[in-house]
Formats: C-alpha cells, sequence, structure tokens
C-alpha cells in the first residue's frame, strides 16, 4: 500500500491538459488504474477564449466558501473575514480583465486574498513577528512511537488542533492550510504565497514541526487524564 | 542510515509531489519497512486530523447572497444595460441618419417642386402677357368676370372690390397648373400687368414648404405671393413693385376671409 497523495499528483496531470476541456480529462488521467478525481483547480481555458464578465462569477463563486474558510483563518474574527472576502472579491473583479489566462485562477485569488490581509491592520500585526531564519531550517526527521498524531486521531480532538492550529503564526497557519485543507501542491502554494517552492516546502516543514511540538504537552496531558479517567471506571 | 534519507522526504511523499519515477520506489520501500510505513501512518493521521479541523469556518447564507448580488447581477445588469443603451443609441442614430436623410430628400424635392411651381406660374403670366388675347373674359366688373368662371372651373371665388384702389382688373381665362384647372385674372396696376392665378389646394398638391411664401424665387424675374386660404392656392405674380403685389394679396385675402 502507499500512503502518498498520488491525487494530488494526478490533479496537475489533468490540469496540463485542462486547455481541451473537450478531450474530458476524467477519461484521460488514469494513474495505477485509479481515475482521476473531479480537479480542484482552476485554470482558465486559454484556447483563444477571451474573458467574459460572466465568466468571473462562474470561477470565484464556487471559490467562495473555501476562501471565506481560509480569511476567517487569517483574521480569527467573522466580521474582519467577511470584509476581507467582501474586498478580495472587489479586487478580484476590478482587476479580472487583466488576469492573465492560462494561469491558475484559484491561486489568483488566493493571492489576492492572502496580500489584502496582510496589507490590513490585522494582518500587519499577525505578521509583525515572523523570524529572519524561518527559511534556513532543514526538513523535520524525528518522529516518535507515542506521537500526538496517533493521539489525535484515537481521541479526534478536534477542538485541541483548531486551537493549536489558531495560535499559530499567520505563516505557518497558512500554508498548513493551504496544503492540508485547500490540497494545493507546491507550485500553486508557491504562486498563492508569492515564493519559491524550495521555500514552500521548508516552511511547511516547520509549520508542522512547529505544530507538532505544541500539540505534544497538551496531548500527553489529555492522554493521562483519559488514562485515569479509564483507571477510575475500571476501579469503580 | 537509509531510512533517514526516506524519512527526510516522507512529507514530500505523502504530499504528492515526489517525482513519479521515486514515488514507485517509495511506495515500494514504505510498503517494506515498518519503521517508515509507521512513521507514514502517523503523518497521514496528522494531515487527515488537519484537513477535518481546517474545515471550519461557513459562511452564512446572507452573505453568500450578498457577494452574489455585488459580482453578479450588478456586473450583469450594468452589462446588458449598457448595451441595451448602446442599442439604443445606434437605433436612435439609425433612425436619425434616415429620418435626416428621408427629410432632406424630401425638403430638397419640395424645393424643386416649388422652383417648378413658380416657374409655371411665370411662364402662364408671360404666356399670357405675349398673348394676343390675353383674356377671355373681358371686364373690368367683378361681377361680370366671377360668373363667367361657372361651370368652367370645380370651384368659386370672391374677386375684390377695387374701388379706391390702385388697381384695375382687366378680365380673365381659364389656365391649368399641372393638368388643374384654375383661374387666370389680370390686374393692371400703373401699366404693369399683374396676373392672380386660383387654384384648388388639394388638386395641386403643393409641398407644404410653399406656405405663406411672398418672396420670389431669386431665379424668377418678378414678384410673386402665395398662400392658401378657404381651400384654395392664390398666386400673385407680376413686375410689379413687391408693395403692389402684396397690396393685390391683401385685398384677395381681406374679400376672400
Amino acid at each position: 500500500m502507499g500512503f502518498a497523495r498520488n491525487d494530488r499528483h494526478d490533479r496537475s496531470v489533468c490540469l496540463a491538459t485542462r486547455s481541451d476541456r473537450t478531450s474530458s480529462p476524467e477519461t484521460n488521467c488514469f494513474i495505477e488504474g485509479n481515475k482521476c478525481p473531479p480537479p480542484m483547480f482552476y485554470y482558465v481555458d486559454v484556447s483563444g477564449a477571451e474573458l467574459q464578465p460572466d465568466s468571473f462569477e462562474e470561477l470565484a463563486m464556487p471559490l467562495f466558501d473555501q476562501l471565506y474558510n481560509f480569511a476567517h483563518w487569517l483574521t480569527q474574527n467573522r466580521e474582519e473575514a467577511e470584509d476581507l472576502v467582501q474586498e478580495t472579491y472587489a479586487k478580484a473583479l476590478k482587476g479580472f480583465p487583466s488576469f492573465q489566462l492560462g494561469t491558475n485562477f484559484r491561486a489568483w485569488m488566493y493571492r489576492i486574498l492572502r496580500n489584502t490581509f496582510l496589507t490590513s491592520r490585522t494582518g500587519l500585526k499577525a505578521t509583525m513577528t515572523v523570524p529572519l531564519d524561518l527559511e534556513e531550517d532543514g526538513p523535520e526527521v524525528a518522529v516518535e512511537r507515542d506521537t500526538p498524531e496517533t493521539l489525535l486521531f484515537d481521541r479526534t480532538n478536534r477542538e485541541l488542533l483548531q486551537q493549536t492550529i489558531d495560535e499559530l503564526p499567520v505563516y505557518f497557519r497558512e500554508i498548513l492550510l493551504l496544503c492540508e485543507v485547500e490540497e494545493m501542491s507546491y507550485q500553486e502554494m508557491a504562486e498563492t504565497l508569492s515564493i519559491p517552492v524550495g521555500t514552500v516546502m521548508s516552511r511547511l516543514s516547520r509549520a508542522r514541526k512547529t505544530l507538532r511540538d505544541r500539540l505534544r504537552p497538551q496531548v500527553q496531558v489529555g492522554a493521562g487524564s483519559a488514562a485515569t479517567a479509564q483507571r477510575t471506571n475500571h476501579g469503580l | 542510515m537509509v531510512c533517514e534519507s526516506w524519512k527526510a522526504k516522507l512529507d514530500t511523499y505523502l504530499d504528492g509531489e515526489v517525482p513519479e519515477k521515486e514515488m514507485r520506489t517509495f511506495d515500494a520501500h514504505v510498503r517494506t519497512c515498518p519503521s517508515c510505513s509507521a512513521d507514514a501512518l502517523t503523518r497521514v493521521q496528522m494531515k487527515r486530523a488537519i484537513q477535518v479541523a481546517g474545515k471550519r469556518f461557513t459562511p452564512s447564507a446572507e452573505f453568500r447572497k450578498r457577494m452574489q448580488q455585488s459580482i453578479a447581477p450588478k456586473r450583469q445588469r450594468s452589462f446588458r444595460l449598457g448595451w441595451m443603451l448602446a442599442a439604443a443609441a445606434a437605433v436612435i442614430l439609425v433612425a436619425g441618419s434616415l429620418s435626416s436623410a428621408y427629410l432632406g430628400i424630401r425638403s430638397a424635392r419640395d424645393l424643386a417642386y416649388r422652383d417648378h411651381v413658380y416657374s409655371e406660374i411665370a411662364d402662364l403670366h408671360v404666356a399670357t402677357l405675349a398673348s394676343s388675347s390675353p383674356v377671355d373674359v373681358i371686364s373690368t366688373d367683378r361681377h361680370t368676370v366671377k360668373p363667367w368662371f361657372q361651370g368652367k372651373i370645380p370651384f368659386a371665388f370672391n374677386l375684390p372690390e377695387l374701388r379706391n384702389s390702385e388697381f384695375s382688373l382687366l378680365g380673365g381665362r381659364m389656365t391649368y397648373l399641372d393638368q388643374t384647372p384654375g383661374a387666370h385674372l389680370i390686374y393692371d396696376v400703373r401699366k404693369h400687368h399683374i396676373s392672380v392665378f386660383v387654384f384648388q389646394e388639394r388638386s395641386l398638391k403643393l409641398p407644404a414648404s410653399l406656405g405663406e411664401n411672398s418672396l420670389s424665387p431669386k431665379k424668377l424675374p418678378f414678384n410673386m405671393e402665395t398662400w392658401s386660404q378657404g381651400g384654395l392656392r392664390y398666386f400673385v405674380i407680376g413686375d410689379a413693385s413687391t408693395a403692389d403685389i402684396n397690396n393685390l394679396a391683401k385685398l384677395f385675402k381681406t374679400t376672400s376671409s
């Protein structure tokens, strides 16, 4: 069995053929016998078509839920998230005629949202403490036997995880969400965050390590409490 | 040691970002290596947990509706409205152009017809005066001349009283303009002969631009006044002064009103 997310790789293959949508990429894209899942990327058809005003709504509205989710994670506030999304759509609509055909529309939208957030008061405040040596760390290697992942998976302690992600610095939070929730490829994240792919990899690695480090004591406490409770119940 | 190099790339592998060839090798190694397999499993669990926990916030229906309205209907409306306005403007322009072209053509036709009528009237005037018998009924009495036209023309008209005026009636005759019968009267004022033509307006079908035009066309060497009154079209033409032409015209207008 393989653990790797082949579907992401497959998707990028599908996208390479999306300029000719009539050829149905779903039927052309097979890897190890698995049909390519529905594409989640939004490459605009480049076969000489001109951008129409209606195209924006068709492309942008399917991203609405996930953009709002991402905005809420960034701002940590419903009203600010709504303002951020609204401003993002307004900017995107205004800039849509200049949107470069053939480029990734989803990455474009996320980039606008992120830039809007970073230039906002909330965004400036949140990014004031970016460490200078952030990108110089190597990939994470160490893995322990009694891991937070196992405990989280077993206990499905979603709230704890959410709280820990919330407390991460914005630059870790956003890259984790783009990778795991939005399932963006490294290239797409690089486009969204306007950083090289290598930086994406190192930052992602650092984000994961930080999350694991912060989860560990809380999960161990939670696990200890649960074990104590279990022993108490058995004793009774 | 070998596993350490694999584990360094484990996240990239699980993210599906390892090249395809290397991916297959990775798959084979994970299947056979318990340590890497367990490690991969825990990381996948974390990925799944973040994925679930990350889908945390959903926009309200009201916000969604607001956003849709702000990007779709407004833009489409303005877009469509713009096209409609442009189309309407184009239609108006085309209609305007057509109507002005039509009016221009019509105006040119009217002017040409007016000139033609003026020429015909002038010709009738000159030809009559050049004739050895310019009038068929010779009389200075309007009560003699007017009845002479009975049964000859399909309308009746009044002749002005010329007492205490400079004008004198010489007589009258039948005439035709554009195959329409009419009365031709000849007056005299200080040795100048003035012709007065009376026709049925509806028979002539003259252009409206003829109207109340007392000015003679520049091409004609005569003064002329024309007007429509009581369904009749009057032409007063002669080589007399404009004042004389106008005065005779006033006498007819006063009599006919």
